[in-house]
């Protein structure tokens, strides 16, 4: 195993994807885009509450890696975390409702955008703390060794969250124990608002597993198939075993921090630039009928079937009622 | 009944709910080949084997956070902090998840983690291996914690703290652990929330807990020979506070006093006052005295450490002043 640097993952071979998973790769990718375009519309026009920060450029990452988990297996997310939850099957009504601040959302209203989880599909929650999530994911992967499954946690952060203790001292136990965790590092390059490379002591965060004795590894975190692959090779290893793995998914934040981030750090056209090149979502198109594998009228076909449920999950939030305000005190104990 | 220590008696708990629950496992640093600093793991790895009896790295964030993780997938953690002192390394791990979890997620799920933390005043361990800080974790809405005085209510809220499905603190004294006591044998559980009348009396009321509940006894013997004869509560639990037990008592005995081993400013005793100053205000015909530690950190050398403590008579005198 290539504990002494990391590996970087060449582009993969389509010829081993089969055409369900084509489908599951565009109908998810697209669904968490326009799940987001309509949050940052409603978040824009005073509709939705607290904080939000979008995915979009990124879905390539969590539908990768979640294409090979099954609802059994666990997800520790960020406060970057709709397409997280989204790729791990929860339900998109619930989830709008709960951003929209709705009784009939996932956490009652509770939760929020940074505070979302599923546990029905092993969603263990978004994380308003950076960092808080890894060793909670190591947690529950010792979980799982205790009670001799084969499932995995995977536990999704940012190359500024890599700076955090916590990283390391999951990192260490998870490693020490062997236990079945897949630290998933999405460095979109900036922590906030600070470029990471001004405050990381190495460019690449996979460089770090080294340290650990666990597989570093480097993807293309836009090519939905390179990163579907190496995470496939990662949960293998954890289920069979073979402890944690730290993937390093390379991508680019489009929006800004949160929704509303006047981005002062950054100049517009640099963004575009990067999008036009890299759009996750407009690789796959390409790549897929380029090789004669999906044509555009099925692809466009996902597209609207996707962009209704997305409507009507606005609908469902939109519809649904606030909690009440006796509401403020269930949940807090058993 | 038979006397065991209070190490003995949590030692009893962990067995028999290691036994009746193969979802219970315990971890923390030095608990299994060194069977814990005082001695309060023994024998549990030899019996239950080392995977369910963890030595973990050094890592409090690590511990507790694993704790909380493993108890979303289905299992019962008891995390041991090694010195309630390190918890600081770890509040990020308490307060914002463990504590959170059930509530931000609306009740998705439980968190049946019991956290143990050895507390208090021992053999000049000075500043960082002394403190009792229980009364941070009374303000984070989603805790319980408990703070036993003696071995029988040692092994009963520990049992019963494994058994919640919410997160407990269970402060444990450091220098009770080789205290000696009668304790039921088998199953014994005390319930978490409730307080005990440890003494029924008519002229003052003294609430205390842990440790300190020693010294308020010995106070209470003092003004006995006054012909002054105090109730004398063990709150045993901390969060949430029994207040009608608290407040039946004030009322009966129209005096209030409260004591702990902690810093008396921002503790347990503070928020004791308040709610008997808000619903008891009629009942009194004293003011509150509250007896805590000065606002030091605990200080090393023999002589001021010495000065640090709270003694009985320092009770017993404060009391005989509200007549």
């Amino acid at each position: 195993m290539g504990v002494k640097g990391h590996e970087k993952r060449e582009v993969t071979a389509l010829t081993k994807i089969d055409k369900d998973l084509l489908n599951d790769f565009y109908k998810t990718m697209v669904k968490i885009r326009f799940f987001e375009e309509n949050i940052e519309k409603y978040f824009l026009a005073g509709e939705i509450p607290g904080f939000v920060h979008l995915y979009i450029g990124e879905e390539a990452v969590a539908t990768g890696v979640c294409a090979n988990l099954t609802r059994d297996d666990y997800i520790q997310s960020t406060h970057r975390g709709h397409g997280h939850t989204i790729a791990k099957g929860a339900d998109v009504n619930r989830m709008m409702a709960e951003i929209f601040g709705k009784k009939t959302g996932h956490c009652k209203g509770k939760g929020g955008s940074m505070h979302i989880a599923d546990f029905s599909v092993g969603m263990l929650g978004a994380n308003g703390v950076v960092g808080g999530g890894y060793t909670l994911a190591t947690g529950a992967a010792l979980a799982i060794k205790m009670q001799k499954k084969d499932n995995v946690a995977v536990v999704f952060f940012g190359d500024g969250a890599s700076n955090r203790g916590t990283f390391h001292e999951a990192a260490n136990m998870a490693a020490a124990w062997k236990l079945p965790v897949i630290f998933v590092c999405e460095n979109n390059e900036w922590a906030s608002t600070t470029p990471y490379k001004t405050t990381t002591s190495v460019a690449d965060i996979a460089d770090r597993a080294v340290g650990y004795g666990m597989p570093g590894v480097i993807v293309d975190g836009n090519d939905v198939f390179a990163v579907y692959d190496a995470a496939k090779e990662a949960v293998e290893r954890a289920r069979q075993g073979g402890g944690p793995t730290l993937l390093e998914a390379k991508t680019y934040r489009i929006k800004g921090h949160f929704v509303g981030d006047p981005e002062m750090y950054r100049t517009r056209e640099e963004v575009q630039e990067r999008f036009d090149k890299n759009d996750p979502i407009k690789r796959f198109e390409k790549r897929v009928m380029d090789e004669n594998l999906m044509s555009r009228n099925e692809l466009d076909q996902i597209k609207e079937q996707v962009k209704k449920s997305i409507e009507e999950a606005v609908e469902y939030a939109k519809n649904s009622p606030y909690p009440d305000p006796e509401e403020l005190f269930d949940d807090l104990y058993v | 009944m038979r006397e065991i220590t209070f190490s003995q008696a949590t030692l009893e708990a962990m067995d028999e709910e290691m036994s009746r629950d193969e979802r219970v496992f315990v971890m923390g640093e030095d608990i299994a080949r060194q069977g814990g600093i005082f001695g309060q793991f023994k024998g549990l790895p030899e019996k239950f084997g080392y995977d369910r009896v963890k030595d973990t790295p050094i890592t409090e964030t690590a511990i507790i956070g694993a704790a909380v993780g493993a108890a979303l997938a289905g299992m019962r953690p008891v995390a041991d902090m090694h010195f309630a002192d390190f918890m600081g390394v770890c509040m990020d791990e308490i307060f914002n998840q463990m504590a959170k979890i059930r509530y931000m997620f609306g009740g998705q799920t439980t968190v049946p983690v019991v956290v143990r933390a050895p507390d208090g005043l021992v053999n000049q361990a000075a500043a960082q291996h002394s403190q009792s800080i229980e009364a941070w974790f009374l303000h984070i809405p989603g805790l319980k914690v408990v703070t036993p005085s003696n071995p029988a209510d040692a092994k009963g809220l520990l049992k019963s703290a494994i058994r919640d499905d919410n997160p407990v603190i269970y402060f444990e004294n450091k220098v009770l652990f080789k205290q000696k006591g009668p304790v039921p044998e088998g199953e014994h559980l005390v319930p978490i929330g409730k307080a005990n009348v440890v003494q029924e009396g008519k002229d003052v009321t003294i609430v205390s807990y842990s440790i300190m509940l020693h010294t308020a006894f010995k106070a209470a013997e003092i003004l006995e020979k006054d012909g002054i004869r105090a109730e004398v509560i063990d709150l045993r639990t901390i969060s949430p506070i029994d207040k009608d037990t608290i407040l039946e008592s004030v009322a009966k005995t129209k005096r209030l006093a409260v004591g702990h081993e902690a810093v008396k400013i921002g503790g347990v005793g503070a928020e004791i006052a308040a709610i008997v100053a808000e619903e008891g205000l009629d009942y009194l015909d004293a003011p509150i005295l509250r007896f805590g530690a000065p606002y030091t950190p605990v200080p090393f050398s023999p002589p001021l450490e010495k000065a640090y403590m709270i003694r009985p008579e320092d009770i017993a005198e404060g009391i005989k002043r509200m007549f």
